[in-house]
């Protein structure tokens, strides 16, 4: 493997609080040198990142990426490959595939396929309860030995919170987070959207902000009562945020992500029944999305994540009530979040970073989010200027449900590099091309 | 070719045309019984109004007096631009042993008459129809004749007819406008 | 001079006053031709018109197929029950079918709100929405509002108050809908278990007990109360319900004023209404009928709408209307 010499780019690394311009030096897939200029060995292939960002690779946390059991819609190898084009040097791969991941066998045939695929790091994470069933628990330990990160049952709630206990106090032993999927059973059945004025005004069934709440509460005292940590998966709600608050204001261990969807859009969106604006949790209020921002600059949200869950066109292509939820995310989440949180909400290119990818890597005791001498290679390059338009016949992901089809989007992966390897590079990558300097 | 207005009658000439079609009626019908007069929407229904006020002012008996709406009737529906208002047709007498005449403003091509017959034969079985028009402007496109003609104009086909009624237009009189004009 | 409707009758929810108005001024004359021996005009003579109901119902059903029969269509009737995901047959292709058969119109019936927007994004045909899950209903709206109109003259300021499951009803979306655009005044009344949380985003009043809402209102509109609503527990019994909720000749004879009584049918008797109340002097329920069909036939007849293009090569000139062609 030839070293690679970064040249020139704007080098953005909370962890060491870097945010200056210059080089950086990548030789047998660790960081070599960093800083200044650096001239390089003879044989290092230089990549020009002048008026780029060069930061530690970012880490998605929530990935759904249907292998085994969908392999129409994504598999492990086209989901690796659309992560890295998205600037992901690494996923975890959420466990309700076809047969659930809840076993070392499962997991062991994820981090293989990985392997193979050669692209974006893959991390199993394995499921709370056999067959995600919310009964039985599955053998964390095995799991964990095969390779898995953490466990969770998402696609589902925990409904029982004598399970979700168990489950908090038993991974301890593990040290590995549990990760909730935030949704009173009950409270949202049937619904397709979120409650308020626009699905009475549709006539669709909705999800009030409360079946969220409910046991976002609930975890957070779970957590308070075993000691264990709980991560909230795909955060929604104002009222989610002030509850995350009052949580990690008494020392509880809750950590939370979002996703870039519900850093940007409402439910307006599903106006006119469209159904690749149909997620769980749904797209809620313009002062949900405020109060996630705002969530997101002060820290209260940890880390951003993409929940990417592609569908196949046929399955959307149906009455609303019937369409299943997701949207694909690994491709337009670096640009969602530039343009809507750091173009017009205040948030720096350095606490992007750390939300994308430092804060990723260290409440997940993952390897990367870091650029110091040594860490391994794991890096994105990224252009925090360029426009572009969003085709999803153009993804790499198998998936083109996407809402944010047809819009101009500013901010782009231009290469990525996974133990000092590029496993991506964009058509624009460093060239001559018109694009306005890096800022901030 | 005429570039403005001309008037062919005003209000008084109108009067005295519509007087003399009423005795043409009563003595094409050689009488008043059994006759109903039916306007065609919109401005026949005016004349129809006029004629059988007149009738009256002569005979002392109030004809029947109907209204017919052929909107829905018409050969054209599907290709005319926006969908033509459909005014109201009031016909409820039973048309068997009647001699109905049917008043129109303006005689053209004669599908409007062909409409209205078409319309009738759905309410029922008169023993005669005819027809009295104010204006004939020649130009047929079907073989349909007037019984009762008040006036017999020659128009090109770049000109328009339009009779006014006080009724719904301010004043009463026929003009002849070139086409290009609203 | 008329306004048009679009390629579509979705919702009333996207029309505006004047488009309502059109529609009700449109089938005043459409009455008159129910009322005549021969109930038939060629006006649509020659379309072809697909009625596609995926929910059981007899009566819009028939009603829809005589307002397409005495316009001289020709007509098909497509029933099926259970979602497109059972079925096996999905929407699209439905959809896409009935283009290749090139239908002209499709009314079409469907249990999940959306289902007619759905078709007319992908079919050329005119597609209206004889109900869509919980989301509209628009024919319905617009004979109900007939019906109020035939009564009241104009709209302005009455005040009309739906009664009964607001939250699961597409009759109510509509009327609410169609007579605030109109300038009614409308208000609500039923348990809060059966309101949407956002009803009062809705500009309407709400009245938690049915005795305010009679004495305040000038016509009821009173719902069909489903009993899937006792099943899944929004409220716990027919009897309760008819107890608190039912609009009986006891509560209407203490009204201020003569209340008109409408209903969309088919009606629980002894439910959500009286028989005595349903069949009195004060109940326009037939009357709504009747006018069903003379408004699908004046919604039929504006949406099948002409081809200008067609008789511009033709005739090689303008179509401006009968004064052109006498």
């Amino acid at each position: 493997m030839k070293p690679l010499l970064l040249k020139g780019g704007k080098l953005v690394d909370p962890s060491q609080n870097l945010n200056t311009v210059g080089d950086l030096l990548i030789a047998d897939g660790k960081i070599a040198g960093i800083g200044g200029s650096i001239a390089g060995p003879e044989d290092a292939e230089v990549v020009d990142c002048d008026g780029l960002i060069v930061s530690p690779g970012f880490i998605d946390v929530h990935c759904h990426l249907r292998e085994p059991g969908r392999e129409d819609v994504e598999t492990i190898a086209t989901g690796a490959r659309a992560a890295a084009a998205g600037g992901f040097t690494a996923v975890c791969a959420m466990p309700n595939t076809d047969p659930v991941t809840d076993n070392q066998a499962a997991v062991g045939f994820i981090v293989r396929q990985a392997q193979r695929a050669a692209a974006a790091r893959v991390y199993p994470i394995g499921a709370i309860s056999v067959g995600q069933n919310g009964e039985a628990l599955a053998e964390f330990g095995e799991m964990v030995g095969a390779g898995a990160v953490a466990v969770s049952d998402d696609g589902r709630p925990v409904a029982s919170a004598q399970l979700m206990r168990t489950a908090l106090e038993y991974a301890r032993t593990f040290k590995i987070p549990v990760i909730d999927h935030c949704e009173e059973p009950t409270l949202s059945a049937g619904g397709a959207m979120n409650e308020g004025i626009v699905s009475a005004q549709l006539g669709l069934k909705g999800i009030p902000a409360e079946a969220e709440e409910i046991m976002v509460i609930r975890d957070i005292l779970l957590a308070r009562l075993t000691g264990g940590h709980v991560h909230l998966a795909h955060m929604s709600t104002k009222g989610s945020v002030e509850l995350i608050r009052w949580g990690k204001d008494r020392g509880i261990r809750v950590t939370a992500e979002v996703c870039p969807h519900h850093l940007s859009l409402t439910e307006e969106s599903v106006r006119g029944y469209e159904t690749n604006a149909k997620m769980n949790p749904p797209l809620r209020t313009a002062k949900d999305v405020e109060a996630l921002r705002e969530a997101v600059k002060d820290g209260t949200i940890d880390l951003i994540a993409t929940d990417h869950a592609p569908h196949h066109y046929d399955e959307k292509e149906r009455e609303f009530a019937d369409a299943p939820n997701g949207i694909v995310g690994l491709e337009t989440a670096l640009a969602v979040v530039v343009t809507n949180l750091v173009e017009k909400g205040g948030l720096s290119f350095s606490d992007l970073v750390d939300r994308m990818a430092c804060s990723p890597a260290r409440l997940f005791n993952l390897p990367g989010g870091s650029l110091k001498r040594g860490a391994i290679a794991d890096v994105t390059v990224f252009d925090p200027s360029e426009r572009w338009k969003v085709d999803p016949s153009k993804f790499l992901s198998k998936g083109r449900n996407s809402p944010y089809t047809g819009m101009t989007l500013v901010g782009r992966a231009a290469c990525t590099i996974v133990a000092g390897s590029v496993v991506y590079r964009s058509g624009n990558s460093g060239r001559g091309r018109e694009t306005k300097r890096a800022r901030g | 070719m005429t570039t403005k207005t001309t008037t062919v009658l005003d209000s008084r000439a109108v009067e005295r045309t519509l007087k003399r079609m009423s005795v043409e009626i009563v003595e094409l019908n050689h009488g008043t019984d059994d006759l109903i007069i039916v306007g065609i929407q919109r401005r026949g229904v005016q004349l129809a109004d006029r004629l059988v006020k007149m009738i009256e002012g002569d005979e002392g008996v109030t004809v029947p007096q109907g209204s017919l709406d052929i909107t829905l009737y018409r050969d054209d529906l599907q290709t005319v631009g926006p969908r033509p208002v459909v005014g109201p047709t009031y016909l409820p007498w039973d048309l068997d042993g009647k001699h109905v005449v049917i008043v129109d403003d303006v005689l053209y091509t004669g599908r409007t008459v062909r409409a209205a017959l078409d319309e009738l034969a759905d309410f029922g079985r008169p023993d005669a129809i005819s027809l009295a028009v104010l204006i004939d402007r020649g130009g047929r496109e079907l073989p349909i004749h007037a019984d009762v003609v008040g006036k017999k104009i020659d128009v090109g086909p770049d000109e328009r007819v339009d009779v006014m009624v006080a009724e719904l237009d301010e004043r009463t009189e026929v003009v002849i406008v070139p086409k290009s004009s609203a | 001079m008329t306004r048009t409707l679009g390629k579509d009758l979705l919702d009333l929810e996207s029309l505006t006053g004047d488009q309502i108005r059109l529609i009700l001024d449109t089938a005043e004359p459409f009455k008159e031709i129910s009322e005549r021996a021969i109930k038939k005009v060629p006006a649509l003579r020659g379309s072809t018109i697909v009625n596609l109901f995926f929910e059981n119902s007899t009566r819009t059903r028939i009603s829809f197929e005589f307002a397409e029969k005495r316009l001289s269509a020709d007509t098909v009737n497509v029933s099926t029950s259970g979602s497109s995901v059972s079925k096996g047959e999905t929407l699209v292709d439905t959809a896409r079918n009935l283009e290749a058969m090139r239908i002209d119109m499709v009314v079409i019936r469907h249990s999940a709100s959306g289902a007619a927007h759905f078709l007319a994004n992908r079919i050329q045909s005119n597609v209206i929405n004889a109900g869509d899950g919980t989301h509209e209903h628009p024919t319905q709206g617009l004979l109900d509002i007939l019906t109020l109109r035939d009564r009241f003259g104009d709209l302005k300021g009455r005040r009309i108050c739906i009664c009964g499951d607001i939250l699961h009803s597409r009759v109510a979306r509509s009327n609410i809908w169609g007579l605030t655009k109109l300038g009614a005044e409308v208000a609500v009344c039923g348990p809060r278990s059966l309101l949407p949380n956002a009803i009062d985003q809705f500009g309407v009043r709400i009245f938690d007990r049915v005795e305010e809402a009679i004495e305040w209102a000038e016509a009821l509109n009173v719902l069909r109360l489903q009993f899937e609503r006792m099943t899944a527990g929004y409220i716990p019994s027919a009897r309760e319900y008819n107890r608190v909720f039912g609009i009986t000749s006891e509560r209407l004879e203490r009204a201020p004023r003569d209340i008109l009584i409408l209903h969309p049918g088919p009606m629980n008797r002894g439910v959500e209404i009286d028989s005595d109340v349903a069949d009195g002097p004060h109940s326009v329920i037939l009357d709504q009928v009747t006018n069903g069909v003379a408004i699908r036939m004046a919604v039929l007849y504006l949406l099948a709408g002409g081809k200008p293009e067609l008789a511009e090569a033709a005739k090689g000139g303008s179509s401006r209307g009968r004064e052109e062609r006498e």
